[in-house]
């Protein structure tokens, strides 16, 4: 293997890489908010994804131009799910942590279905970008321009989240997080900043999705696989933390690029969820997890 | 105080017979194969769901990934059935032990980790299972595995046409666990395993031994599956890791005990009753356009059911009504 062969694996993978981590993120935050797993995370940021091509088809402006639109409708559909589902699932008195779980995974299926029924079930592109078919040759690397400006702003969106974190939002966030009942008593209405959390949570999974539509196929099941992802990223990452978040999204990233060179393609994600199993014998709240 | 459990457990029974006798006759009355098919997957379901209760809900560890245990037992019985000739009486037992060995297997690590990190462990292991069954092309690989037909016999559990032999073997399976989980309710296992899903350190506290607790209560709900996975390889005649081995397939076991009633003797059976016939006519009559709807339908029952009957279905039928489910 060539010096540019390792360089082009671990380039990919880091850009890859990126995108899973900002999808984790969204998942970290909620869950790190108000203990939820949201078992539909997959399935909302397919949602972003058919926001994005439709708005493409329509306007025929780049997604990336639209990509604060996207982010502002995912914000008020994340904040609608909390309001709508996730405020009732919180209420329940019996069974609390399996009525979440199978709320969420309710919610998943529902959207397939209602994806299935308006788009139907066939893969579709965005085509015809800016960026699109054009890359970047760093010496013998070869570089996709729209992966490249998915990592970058993906970067962007997690310096947005850490800010976001040092706000007086963010700190209500985070004391919230701490004692969800005591910050009722200096007067933070925890079920607005829950609904915020939601809101935040889904707004990244806009950004994620604007910029993965820009090179991967929208289909009704697109979201499971990156969900999928998404929860072994967290988990390895450790609940909750958005630094946990990226680097064990980095990590994935580059494990699942490694995986797919030495094994078969089809094989590519069981290199990715060794490595969580076995950092998980270790360290059984993730890599950064406290919760 | 103790006699009114025997009393209650003694009622359980007696209601579990008269419902086994209505049960038997059931489908006799129905002789178009598309209902009796529902029935004997209505039973399937329930008897898996039995299964994963075990586990999930009476020690509540919180299992997404059986279907592990499930396509394990399917593959062990059919492989022995086509390579050795091995009848699947005998497979299905075989089965129960590769799958129940396996769950102590998977548990031995995954039991260290509490909650939400448990639950997606088991959704990993179930995925490794998976990608790794679909390259292992010495086992059919993607394409899977077809049970030969040797003729209509009970010994090989092979039907040509006929779908009332097999309403009763999936009614002796859910029968089967149904016993199991009646049995552990009143052991002392029982008693354990439900202070461990309530209260993990004041079961420690007063003695329960945790891990051995979860890893016991693993090998029968792993095993148990197992044997679902055997007989309904014979069913179905052909296997493959994306039918028997697949993410929706571990939801689709454990959704009938939480929609019926997470950890009640009952819930399983109700909630595959309302679930199945549901799931199955919805995507008959709504799904064959591909539009959606019957997924939207099915999305929509899950999210009622667990907002609004957060105990179970169960808990429409019980007098008195003070929650207490376990």
């Amino acid at each position: 293997m060539t010096f540019d062969q390792i360089m082009q694996v671990a380039l990919s993978g880091l850009l890859m890489g990126l995108i899973y981590a900002l999808v984790a993120a969204g998942l970290s935050l909620i869950f790190g908010l108000m203990d939820v797993v949201n078992f539909a995370h997959g399935e909302l940021m397919m949602v972003a994804m058919y926001a994005a091509f439709t708005l493409w088809q329509v306007s025929g402006l780049d997604p990336m131009i639209m990509l604060p639109l996207v982010a502002l409708l995912m914000f008020g559909i994340g904040m609608a799910v909390y309001r709508l589902l996730i405020a009732r699932a919180l209420a329940v008195r019996f069974n609390k942590g399996m009525v979440q779980i199978f709320v969420t995974f309710g919610l998943a299926i529902f959207i397939r279905g209602a994806a299935q029924m308006v788009f139907g079930g066939e893969f579709r592109a965005v085509t015809g970008t800016v960026l699109a078919d054009r890359s970047w040759h760093l010496g013998g690397v070869f570089l996709p321009w729209p992966q490249l400006a998915a990592g970058v702003v993906c970067l962007l969106a997690f310096g947005g989240l850490y800010l976001v974190g040092r706000t007086e939002f963010g700190r209500a966030l985070e004391a919230t997080r701490e004692d969800r009942d005591a910050v009722a008593l200096i007067g933070i209405d925890r079920d607005r900043i829950f609904s915020l959390g939601w809101g935040l949570g889904a707004a990244t999974l806009g950004v994620a999705g604007v910029m993965l539509a820009g090179f991967y196929y929208v289909s009704p099941n697109v979201g499971a696989n990156f969900a999928l992802i998404a929860y072994v990223t967290v988990a390895l990452g450790g609940f909750g933390s958005l630094m946990g978040a990226l680097v064990a999204g980095l990590l994935i990233g580059e494990v699942e690029a490694v995986t797919a060179q030495l094994l078969e393609p089809s094989l590519k994600q069981v290199g990715m969820f060794a490595i969580y199993l076995a950092v998980l014998m270790f360290r059984p709240r993730g890599l950064f997890g406290k919760i | 105080m103790q006699n009114a459990i025997t009393l209650r457990r003694r009622r359980e029974l007696i209601t579990a017979a008269i419902l086994l006798v209505l049960l038997i006759v059931l489908p006799l009355p129905f002789h178009d194969p598309y209902t009796r098919n529902l029935m004997i997957l209505t039973l399937l379901y329930a008897a898996l769901a039995q299964s994963w209760n075990i586990l999930g809900g009476t020690c509540g560890q919180i299992s997404l990934g059986h279907s592990l245990y499930f396509g394990v037992g399917a593959y062990v019985s059919t492989l022995l059935f086509v390579w050795h000739g091995v009848p699947p009486w005998l497979g299905m037992w075989a089965a129960a032990l590769v799958a129940g060995l396996l769950a102590l297997l998977v548990g031995w690590p995954c039991f260290r980790l509490s909650g939400h990190y448990y639950a997606i462990a088991t959704v990993v292991v179930q995925e490794i299972a998976y990608l790794l069954f679909l390259n292992w092309d010495y086992i059919g690989g993607a394409s899977g595995v077809y049970v030969p037909f040797h003729g209509q016999s009970w010994m090989n559990l092979q039907f040509r046409t006929a779908k009332l032999p097999y309403f009763y073997v999936m009614l002796g399976f859910f029968a089967l666990t149904w016993i199991a989980a009646w049995l552990i309710e009143g052991s002392r296992w029982g008693f354990s395993w439900r202070a461990v899903k309530d209260d993990v350190i004041a079961a420690r506290s007063l003695g329960v031994r945790v891990f051995p607790s979860k890893m016991a209560a693993a090998a029968i709900s792993g095993g148990l599956t197992g044997i679902g996975g055997a007989i309904f390889a014979q069913f179905v005649g052909y296997i493959d890791p994306d039918s028997i081995l697949s993410g929706p397939l571990s939801i689709l076991i454990a959704l009938p005990a939480v929609l019926g009633g997470v950890g009640t003797l009952w819930g399983p059976l109700l909630g595959a009753a309302v679930l199945i016939p549901l799931r199955e006519l919805s995507s008959t009559f709504l799904g064959s356009s591909g539009s959606g709807v019957d997924l939207m339908l099915y999305g929509a029952l899950i999210m009622v059911v667990a907002l609004l009957r957060p105990q179970g279905l169960v808990s429409l039928f019980q007098r008195g009504g003070n929650g207490s489910t376990s």
